[in-house]
């Protein structure tokens, strides 16, 4: 009967908060759009104290220069957003080119388009099946992939020592030489890539597998099959880009794409796809191809001799201090 | 309440469970279990930890397959295989947890599977008005530009009126709603309540799970109490008292209460003019834990009485830097705990046996021997160094004293009884001597000989001067257990119990009290 | 009686994977020694075993960081990276004096540890996330410091460290079974190796046991950046050369393999140096007998891909996820 009664604290709050602050905003903006502005800002500074920079020429070789590794980002974009990795893709660009040259050599335009993109689809089927069905981690089976295809490219050009031509004359090579077919085709294919990601079921699934598995599974998601598709999407991108690239140099170089994959998913990051996965957009990935490559021409410019190793340094710092500034601004917005 | 709803009689059960039965490895959690859902009715599931509740809800929603009986809807007998199968067939779930994906638009939350599309692309600004006109409707007012935002930027219980939107927009007849105000804010528990109320007027069927219970007399027509995986008590709410229903939840008859002494605890008294060894002041965790303060002298067991959800195990954990407390001071033996760390409340004698001995208790893949020491380890080592004989010296001496049954200290501690793991967790506690020791749900989950042993164990280290708080949902453990009762609702000290008034009616009174400033007011415009 | 025989079945096989995992790779070694020797009897001669130790050890150091942070449940990806910048301070600071150079890889070693370790403690970022950020940044680094070519290293030190050997046994091989011990007693007896299992097994109970998580998870990565920084100037030794764009690259891969080959899971919590030293040995048996037998480099690549997958396939299973 006598129970004292120890009501310590009004339990009345403040009514909920439905819309997001405005500090909110603005640091989601940081996050989408972050990218954007300090490319802006850099092409701003290097207009003006670079006189070289802003020249059609310069641009020009800028775009060109960038467009077919831009492929691999495009689809690392999806492989990140859907909450994993791919290791692979410089290895996969690097054999796509081979095997194009091979097929223009040893069968012309037809087999040339379709032996990079049914191998490339196999490796990435392979891959997805072994992470989506066997729940295996992403950076191991596909640092395994990336050896896997570097070992097949070796095997293909007899370690190396054969470097099949493309045959003078052949209609493949009019697929992606001169100035702007590789400027439209990878314009087109990101337009493409932005609108399946942004507009489509298959995209929306995407960002629903990356942000929630557990809750995406129970929406009614078909998971494992977004995942396989997903990692199939990457590899055939990267082998569409090595295609693509054997055409405009003429042959399949076997050399070429290491470390490719590292910079693809610097610059899916900087453009601000969440590495945790489940946010990021293709414009954002256009940022950050751009930044990066604006940044190596500068660089470029100035210590021509380190040229690719002081991107690399660049990127890799550019890469921490995003990684760094997107854990707190997703901790800030209380998003994870 | 409303005129229009028809009685429990009226009309056939939409969902009908009958004589469910589940098993698993050494227990029983569903018995017989039957539950009837009507149309325009909702229906509280209630019961303590342990009762059944959340494995009769999956044996409904095809997580789990029942091992007998039938569950039929609308008449057809069903089975599910996946959650996804039940809400095809209209049983739509809303978790504890909001389970969307807080990065992805509000609209798209909404949507995802059924994405409205033009020339094949989904038609986004088709979507997003649709969307807001839809959460308009569920009090969630936010627009065309809200619903384009990440769902995660929204209040919670926004989030969960999302969740709650998208389940009834999938056609849904049933909807299971499983604790869903546990995070709510009280002006978002309102709203809540109001939607509640209009799918009621649509005639779906609404199950819902809570431990509060002042929401149950607000919002609920039916009631099934569950206890020990059996139903105890099925019918109208409203025929419920508060008492009568806690009672059964706890599985206390009140005609005959009486005090059984079945447990091991003795009689011990605190000095009450001792300084408290600890004094929590104003612990808050929001929206779990409202300012609660509390003292704890040496030598005496400080009960925390409560429902599930009360805010017990948090209380535990802010005073043990296991949760970061809002706002809040913790002082040991007169000096204050300023970081909130785990590391500093051990290092001042404070520690805390978890609730979940396996997620955050054990090492799994340490042996007993290990276990125990991990935490006294810097004191037993000189230079890094582990002190093999001094670590060995101590496990013996805890093995023996608490009569940890092993097959040797080096056997895994994965492979030992429940019992005999809790005791290992108290050695890891005891050979650091702390001065407060936390206690959350000791016996829970293991045999009888090793509860009573651990009871009586509490007791000796309590005669020993030990200040220990102890959480128990069993009302003999936290009666014969406790010199003293803090009583606490929805995270609020709502009583305290000393001398004579530990006893069982007198805290089935505190606990089923009417709500100081309650939400029963909000009934009148309905 | 048909029930039974399956349910017994299912016990053998269940002992069996619980083997494999403990044995398998100890086995594996055997086997492939006995094939080796009969199709090649110079397989264990001398000279050949002295050619194995000095490309496995570098390896090994690395393994053996990496097996400590996998233990807490994470990753090291930056170590190649690692090998990189310590390929890249030696002929900077050769001038001086080969132990000032060598104190300084360590440093550097250190101080990238320190880099990944504080973004995993402190920032909570993943440690793939974390160290990845130093493999692409690092290497870049390292080859603005050395310059594009490889430079030539001829120093009586450094060349001793790579080459030499002592009463028959190479300096390398010697260091590297200081090095296990070490590493054997800090994770058998030592406070740390405790914390270190206890962390990676549960992290949320050992910081409720009040255990310095932060310290536990930084120190490991700083001394992966160590061993690493180690097994740079071992390589440096050995080829006589700084390359940074070359040297330690896909290490970090060999080292994972050899770790999970080696009975410690990807998910942490366990840790197995013993097996991780033959994890190593075992891929690195593997290369050669495949080279030796004219299997052309590439697909000895593929296969070891194959291999990867396969442990990690079998490893997964294991931890029951």
């Amino acid at each position: 009967m006598t129970i004292t009664s120890l009501t310590t604290a009004n339990p009345e709050t403040p009514p909920p908060v439905f819309l997001p602050s405005r500090r909110d905003r603005i640091l989601g903006r940081i996050q989408n759009q972050g990218a954007f502005a300090v490319l802006i800002l850099v092409v701003v500074i290097a207009s003006i104290g670079s006189p070289g920079f802003a020249s059609g020429a310069n641009i020009l070789s800028i775009l060109v220069g960038n467009a077919y590794p831009a492929l691999l980002a495009l689809g690392m974009t999806f492989v990140i957003i859907s909450g994993g990795i791919d290791l692979s893709v410089g290895s996969v660009f690097a054999l796509g080119g081979v095997l194009a040259s091979y097929g223009a050599s040893h069968g012309g335009i037809l087999l040339a388009l379709a032996l990079p993109i049914v191998v490339a689809a196999l490796i990435g089927l392979a891959q997805g099946l072994m992470v989506a069905r066997a729940g295996m981690a992403p950076f191991i089976v596909t640092l395994a992939g990336m050896l896997f295809a570097r070992g097949l490219l070796q095997a293909i050009s007899h370690e190396g020592q054969t470097t099949y031509e493309v045959p003078a004359g052949s209609a493949f090579l009019k697929l992606g030489q001169g100035n702007w077919a590789p400027i439209v085709t990878v314009a087109v294919l990101f337009v493409l890539g932005g609108l399946v990601l942004a507009r489509s079921r298959f995209g929306h699934n995407v960002y629903a597998v990356g942000g929630n598995e557990n809750a995406a599974t129970l929406m009614g998601v078909a998971v494992r099959r977004t995942k396989v598709w997903v990692y199939v999407l990457s590899a055939v991108l990267a082998g569409v880009a090595g295609l693509l690239n054997a055409s405009s140099l003429g042959s399949g170089v076997t050399a070429i794409g290491v470390g490719y994959e590292l910079t693809a998913i610097a610059v899916t990051v900087i453009g601000g796809t969440l590495l945790s996965g489940g946010a990021g957009s293709v414009l954002g990935t256009v940022a950050g191809v751009l930044l990066l490559a604006v940044i190596q021409n500068l660089i470029g410019q100035y210590i021509s001799q380190y040229g690719s190793s002081a991107s690399a340094a660049v990127n890799g710092a550019f890469l921490a201090v995003v990684v760094l500034l997107q854990t707190y601004l997703s901790r800030a917005r209380r998003i994870t | 309440m409303t005129a229009t709803a028809p009685g429990p009689d009226a009309g056939a059960p939409l969902l009908d469970v009958a004589g469910v039965g589940k098993s698993f490895p050494g227990v029983r959690a569903l018995r017989e279990a039957s539950l009837a859902l009507r149309p325009g009715r909702v229906h509280a599931l209630v019961g303590e930890n342990g009762a059944g509740k959340s494995t009769l809800i999956k044996v409904i929603t095809g997580v789990y397959r029942p091992d007998s009986g039938r569950i039929t809807l609308a008449g057809n007998e069903v089975s599910f295989d996946t959650p996804l199968d039940a809400q095809h067939a209209g049983i739509s779930t809303i978790y504890q947890e909001v389970n969307l994906v807080p990065l992805m638009s509000v609209a798209r939350n909404l949507f995802l599977g059924r994405e409205p599309r033009r020339f094949g692309l989904v038609d986004v600004r088709a979507m997003n008005a649709k969307a807001a006109e839809i959460l308009a409707d569920y009090g969630v007012d936010i627009g065309v530009s809200g619903v384009a935002r990440p769902l995660g930027s929204l209040g919670l219980g926004a989030q969960q009126m999302v969740a709650i939107a998208r389940a009834i927009q999938l056609a849904a007849r049933v909807v299971i709603m499983d604790e869903p105000t546990s995070s709510l804010e009280r002006r978002e528990v309102l709203t809540l309540f109001g939607v509640i109320r209009r799918l009621r007027e649509a005639g779906i069927a609404v199950l819902y799970v809570s431990h509060r219970l002042d929401e149950l007399y607000t919002i609920c027509d039916d009631v099934t109490v569950l206890r020990d995986g059996a139903v105890v008590h099925t019918g109208e709410l409203a025929e419920l008292d508060r008492l009568r229903l806690v009672s059964l939840m706890l599985g206390r008859d009140m005609s005959q209460l009486r005090r059984e002494g079945v447990t091991a605890f003795g009689e011990h008294d605190a000095d009450e003019d001792v300084e408290p060894v600890l004094t929590a002041e104003n612990l808050t965790i929001r929206p779990k834990l409202h300012g609660v303060s509390l003292k704890i002298r040496p030598g005496e067991v400080l009960g925390l009485g409560g429902l599930l959800g009360s805010g017990r195990s948090e209380t535990a954990k802010a005073i043990a830097g296991g949760l970061k407390r809002d706002s809040g001071t913790v002082t040991v033996g007169g000096k204050r705990l300023r970081r909130g760390t785990s590391a500093e409340a051990v290092r001042a004698g404070v520690v805390m046996l978890p609730e979940d001995r396996k997620a955050e208790g054990l090492i799994p893949s340490l042996s007993v021997r290990q276990n125990i020491v991990l935490a006294a380890l810097p004191r037993l080592s000189r230079f890094g160094l582990v002190s093999t004989t001094k670590q060995d010296e101590i496990v013996d001496y805890f093995v023996d004293r608490l009569k940890i049954k092993a097959a040797s200290p080096d056997q895994k501690v994965s492979e030992l009884s429940g019992g005999n793991q809790q005791k290992v967790l108290l050695a890891r506690w005891l050979c650091l001597h702390p001065k407060v020791l936390l206690l959350d749900e000791p016996t829970r989950g293991i045999d009888v000989g090793a509860k009573a042993e651990v009871q009586k164990l509490i007791d000796e280290f309590a005669e020993e001067g030990l200040g220990v708080l102890l959480i128990s949902s069993e009302l003999e453990e936290l009666i014969e257990g406790s010199d003293r009762v803090l009583v606490l609702r929805d995270g609020i000290a709502v009583a305290e119990l000393t001398g004579a008034q530990v006893s069982e009616p007198e805290l089935l009174r505190a606990l089923a009290s009417e709500p100081t400033a309650g939400i029963d007011g909000e009934n009148a415009d309905d | 009686m048909t029930s039974e025989v399956v349910a017994a079945s299912g016990v053998d096989r269940a002992r069996l994977l619980a083997w494999l995992r403990d044995y398998g790779v100890y086995a594996a070694i055997v086997l492939l020694v006995v094939v080796a020797t009969s199709l090649h009897p110079a397989f264990l001669s001398v000279g050949n075993l002295r050619v194995q130790a000095f490309q496995l050890v570098p390896t090994l150091f690395v393994s053996l960081g990496m097996a400590l942070v996998i233990a807490t449940e994470g990753v090291d990806l930056s170590v190649g990276a690692v090998i990189a910048l310590a390929a890249s301070l030696i002929p900077l600071y050769l001038g001086y004096n080969a132990w000032i150079a060598i104190a300084l890889c360590v440093v550097g070693g250190a101080i990238a540890g320190t880099v990944s370790g504080l973004m995993v403690a402190v920032a909570k970022v993943q440690p793939i996330v974390a160290t990845l950020a130093l493999m692409i940044g690092l290497r870049g680094v390292a080859v603005i410091f050395n310059g594009n070519q490889a430079k030539p290293v001829n120093d009586p030190v450094l060349g001793a460290i790579g080459l030499n050997s002592v009463g028959g046994v190479p300096i390398v091989v010697i260091a590297a079974v200081v090095v296990v011990l070490i590493v054997l007693f800090v994770v058998r007896r030592t406070t740390f190796g405790r914390q270190l299992v206890a962390v990676g097994d549960n992290r949320a109970a050992s910081a409720l046991a009040g255990l310095p998580v932060r310290r536990v998870l930084l120190t490991v990565y700083i001394v992966s950046g160590v061993l690493a920084a180690l097994a740079g100037v071992l390589l440096v030794g050995h080829g006589a050369e700084a390359d940074p764009a070359t040297q330690g690259l896909n290490i970090e891969l060999a080292a994972i393999t050899a770790v999970v080959v080696g009975g410690t899971p990807l998910t942490g919590g366990r840790i197995r140096v013993l097996g991780t030293v033959a994890g190593a040995l075992f891929m690195q048996l593997l290369s050669a007998t495949l080279i030796q037998h004219d299997v052309p480099n590439s697909y000895a690549q593929m296969a070891e891909a194959v291999i990867i997958c396969l442990a990690v396939y079998a490893a997964r299973d294991r931890s029951g996820r």
